[in-house]
């Protein structure tokens, strides 16, 4: 039967999967959804966390207890005054500082003891500084920052030459690869493995299942179509369109929160490219599960978009989770993206960071694939 | 057949298919099929929904695989290789796999290029495919912009992009009305006799097994009987009479008097008369019919009373048909229960319906008649207020739904389109439920629920979750539950389509005992048969009222054929095509 030998010609095959790709390009184009979840959401990410969220502290209500009213002391306190960070309100007694505190009217406490000046000279000067504890990172970077203020005054007295001795308190505090202490800088890169989660499980788990819901599978089912062709036909344009979701979330990261890129972007391309796929992986997994896009989305968001918020080390440091949760963290292929994806924009091609994650990526990326392939049959029920 | 005969395209024996359902019951979808399909032929499956049809097709084209039994297609062992079938096979589910996002012009592209259809053989296919479907002027449209019939033809039309070697339609016509159904139908013979393309449908429309070869009856998974149409008729043979309806009584109650007796198959409403299916072949003049006052003559029989008696042998029948209300209802006869003046509902640019007036007597069935789009169902919402009118007036039960929404409701039951239950809940659950939402309480609300349930015979479900009911009893609880506050009108949207012949007699049994204890029931279907059960109907298209009367005043717009009396259906489409014709004149001279 020569009608059904050309069938499985090479060229046939790659008619077939060309034809399969424009169809799903078209479809991308005019369904709003598609658009929605691919470019729109990707932009909405980006301005909600890079402007809307922020871990930076400002304008800390701070009471600052005077109980010195020399020159120095003056000079003391007027580094919290001057400083962003801090909005400071001078009081006389302790007590009533505290009970600004205990009222939750300022947030921490820098009390200036009477002996501040003399002890000064003897190189043993002490400020005390107190904390309200409750939110727990807050109050760290507080303290933080009243060092930092506090270190900023003691350089300029010795710049000054106020200080001949050598300071009394030496403080060494540096944020390191986010010199300017910005949270964008972190927050802004580790969008993308939000967007590259999106568009690679969610939208894929999603388009796949619509196929069965329309019925229009049983339909291109009984054609020459072969499975894997199905399979190329739905990862090719889903992989380019992550791919132009990865461009705006560069062009934004560089273009309006000037996120510098330490490392290469050729890397920075290849690594997404392996997520991508491990993505798209996934989502045909998922599809292949499920037939309704209500259940195909509903399972994505809980397996890979929120692992990719809560548990990628993208929000919330992994080395300050319980250890259980730090295990389970290695499970979830965004955890060894973002790692990545941090290197690579804030500190440069760090090669021990990112050959391990990479290969984790890339190991996940050929077992995912293998699977997907087995899991699509052209069977119904 | 003589020995020298080809090898049938396709060849099922003892075939067995059984499913698991989530709730743990299996279901045998096929239950010892075998048949056969001839080079050339047209084979019909015929049977209501839940008969194995759909099953039996997938089994063909490879989509499953039989648990027990053979099935070859074009010679090849389909579970072994369903590829090698798939490359050479037209394959039309239920629900054509179109896709809406794509233009028709895009949607046959697809389909010629998976089909390895080179650009030279698509310069002659196309032509032939657009002047077959006649879809030549929508090629850029969006598939979903498509009207339901001409969806079922570029669907057609894209499994035929390359010449199949079979072809297998899986209830094509469902959903289509009856002007693109003939259409559709004389596309599929033209295959068949024309280019000798072996075709297997199936349909539950039973006037349409009459047009194959070979019909493959089927009911729960077995096949009934087989064979030409002819010998599943002649089962039916010297059984079949038409009883003359006494006057001033509608043909619907005497239908449902004679579908209660013992002896009696089927009855169904006629031109205004009834025809009767027997147990039993008898002489014209010792008909098991009562006192014997009534007038009847034989009737040649047809596909569908044959069909019935193979039915009959093996479907459950209760011919509790009937209820009785616990008081007739209040309104006085005579007096207007629906009003509807000038009624005009616009979708943006779109007009979807378009000044209709009609006014419905109280005790009155009155049926909307059209084809999909016609405008049936927006006229419904509004009648059932749940879509405000953009002009006109609509007074329901004597209340104006501009002014008055709340009060008309009261007095209003619905039953919608789609089973609108909720499926985990339990019978009880439901009935309990929705006599609350009616706003019934203590001693009333469990004296509705017990006759709900006695009326409808559904005590012996009360615990069963009612997505699990058997199709006749979902469409009884939903009656049941749409009359628990006792309203004076009852509204049915497509409330028949997916039940199967019997279930729907019964059904129509419990409307008319309705109508004939004082409730207005309005109804919209697309069985064309069914508006002989109403006492006036109105046939809608594109928005306009078209024609409104009696069944007989419908009947007569068109001209008998061949000598045989016409139909409902040869009615609707002779207006239909009237007022299409008149309008295209129209439009150049406009």
């Amino acid at each position: 039967m020569t009608a059904a030998t050309s069938q499985t010609g090479g060229m046939a095959r790659l008619r077939r999967i060309a034809a399969l790709i424009r169809k799903e390009g078209w479809q991308v184009v005019r369904d709003p959804s598609s658009i929605a979840i691919g470019v729109v959401m990707p932009m909405l990410l980006l301005v909600l966390f890079g402007y809307g969220l922020s871990f930076d502290v400002k304008n800390v209500p701070v009471a600052i207890v005077m109980e010195d009213v020399s020159a120095e002391a003056r000079g003391a306190a007027s580094s919290f005054e001057l400083s962003d960070y801090f909005n400071a309100v001078q009081v006389k007694t302790m007590a009533e500082a505290e009970r600004m505190m205990l009222d939750k009217r300022v947030n921490a406490i820098v009390r200036i003891p009477p002996d501040f000046a003399r002890r000064m000279e003897q190189g043993t000067a002490e400020i005390q500084v107190l904390v309200h504890g409750t939110d727990a990172n807050t109050a760290r970077i507080s303290l933080g920052y009243a060092q930092g203020a506090v270190a900023t005054w003691m350089a300029r007295e010795a710049a000054m030459g106020r200080i001949i001795a050598s300071p009394p308190v030496s403080i060494e505090s540096r944020l390191w690869f986010n010199d300017a202490n910005n949270s964008s800088y972190f927050l802004v890169p580790g969008l993308i493995v939000l967007v590259m989660t999106l568009i690679g499980a969610l939208l894929t788990a999603l388009v796949v299942a619509r196929e069965w819901e329309r019925g229009t599978f049983e339909a291109l089912f009984v054609t020459p179509v072969r499975p894997v062709e199905i399979l190329l036909g739905k990862t090719v344009p889903y992989f380019i369109l992550g791919m132009i979701g990865l461009a705006l979330s560069i062009l934004g990261a560089k273009l309006l929160f000037g996120v510098p890129i330490r490392g290469s972007l050729g890397l920075l391309v290849a690594v997404s490219m392996l997520y991508l796929i491990v993505a798209l992986g996934i989502g045909l997994l998922i599809s292949s599960l499920t037939k309704s896009q209500f259940v195909a989305s509903q399972i994505t968001i809980i397996a890979t978009f929120l692992p990719a918020m809560m548990l990628s080390g993208f929000m919330f440091d992994i080395r300050s989770m319980p250890v259980a949760i730090q295990v389970i963290t290695h499970v979830f292929p965004a955890r060894y993206f973002v790692s990545v994806l941090q290197t690579l924009f804030l500190a440069g091609d760090i090669w021990p960071v990112i050959l391990p994650n990479a290969a984790v990526l890339a190991v996940m990326a050929s077992v995912l694939i293998a699977l997907a392939i087995r899991a699509t049959r052209k069977t119904i029920g | 057949m003589t020995p020298a005969a080809p090898v049938s395209p396709v060849t099922a024996r003892t075939l067995h298919k059984t499913f698991r359902r989530a709730t743990g019951e299996t279901v045998k979808a096929l239950d010892d099929v075998s048949f056969e399909a001839r080079e050339g032929t047209l084979t019909a499956l015929v049977g209501p929904d839940g008969a194995g049809k759909t099953t039996l097709l997938r089994l063909i084209a490879g989509l499953m695989k039989p648990d027990e039994g053979m099935l070859d297609v074009l010679g090849i062992t389909v579970a072994d290789d369903p590829q090698a079938v798939q490359d050479r096979i037209g394959y039309m589910p239920q629900k054509f796999g179109l896709y809406e996002d794509l233009s028709v012009q895009e949607n046959l592209d697809l389909y010629a290029d998976l089909h390895g259809v080179g650009a030279d053989q698509r310069k002659q296919i196309y032509p032939r495919l657009f002047e077959m479907t006649q879809l030549g002027r929508f090629r850029e449209r969006l598939a979903g912009k498509l009207s339901g019939g001409m969806k079922q033809k570029l669907g057609l039309a894209c499994t035929l992009v390359r010449a199949p070697e079979l072809l297998l339609l899986d209830e094509p016509t469902v959903g289509v009305d009856p002007l693109s159904r003939r259409e559709l139908w004389a596309i599929v013979l033209k295959l068949v006799h024309e280019d000798g393309l072996t075709v297997i449908v199936s349909t539950s429309y039973l006037d349409e097994a009459e047009l194959c070869d070979h019909a493959v009856v089927m009911h729960a998974g077995k096949v009934l009987a087989q064979g030409t149409p002819s010998e599943i008729t002649a089962k039916a043979e010297g059984r079949t009479f038409i009883i003359e309806t006494p006057k001033g009584m509608p043909a619907r109650s005497l239908q449902a008097r004679l579908f209660q007796q013992d002896g009696v198959i089927d009855a169904v409403p006629e031109a205004g008369q009834v025809r009767v299916v027997l147990a039993a072949a008898s002489e014209a003049d010792a008909l098991p019919l009562g006192d014997g006052t009534l007038q009847h003559h034989r009737a040649p029989a047809r596909f569908e009373d044959g069909f019935m008696v193979l039915f009959a042998a093996v479907a459950e029948r209760t011919r509790t048909s009937t209820m009785t209300l616990d008081q007739p209802s209040s309104q006085g006869s005579g007096a207007m229960a629906v009003e509807v003046q000038d009624l005009v509902r616009t979708f943006g640019d779109f007009t979807a319906v378009d000044h209709v007036s009609f006014q419905v007597r109280s005790g009155e069935i009155y049926g909307l008649l059209g084809p999909n789009g016609a405008g049936k169902s927006t006229t419904f919402r509004m009648l059932c207020g749940l879509l405000p009118a953009s002009h006109g007036t609509l007074r329901v039960a004597g209340a104006d739904l501009r002014t008055s929404r709340a009060e008309a409701r009261r007095r209003l039951g619905y039953v919608a389109q789609k089973f609108s239950l909720y499926g985990q809940l339990s019978v009880d659950e439901n009935l309990d439920f929705f006599a609350s939402a009616y706003g019934l309480r203590g001693r009333r609300k469990a004296d509705r629920i017990a006759w709900a349930k006695q009326q409808f015979e559904l005590d012996a479900f009360s615990r069963l979750p009612s997505g699990q009911l058997p199709g006749g009893f979902k469409q009884r609880l939903a009656m049941g539950t749409a009359l628990l506050h006792e309203p004076d009108i009852l509204f049915l949207d497509e409330a028949t389509s997916g039940a199967d012949p019997i279930a729907r007699r019964e059904f129509w049994g419990r409307i008319t005992a309705l109508s004939e204890q004082g409730v207005t029931v309005i109804v919209t279907t697309h069985f064309m048969e069914e508006a002989e059960y109403c006492d006036r109907i109105i046939i809608l298209d594109a928005g306009r009222s078209l024609a409104e009367g009696t069944p007989a005043e419908i009947r007569a717009h068109a001209a008998a054929q061949d000598g045989r009396q016409p139909t409902m259906e040869d009615a609707f489409i002779a207006i239909v095509e009237t007022s299409r014709d008149g309008r295209a004149q129209q439009r150049p001279a406009g």
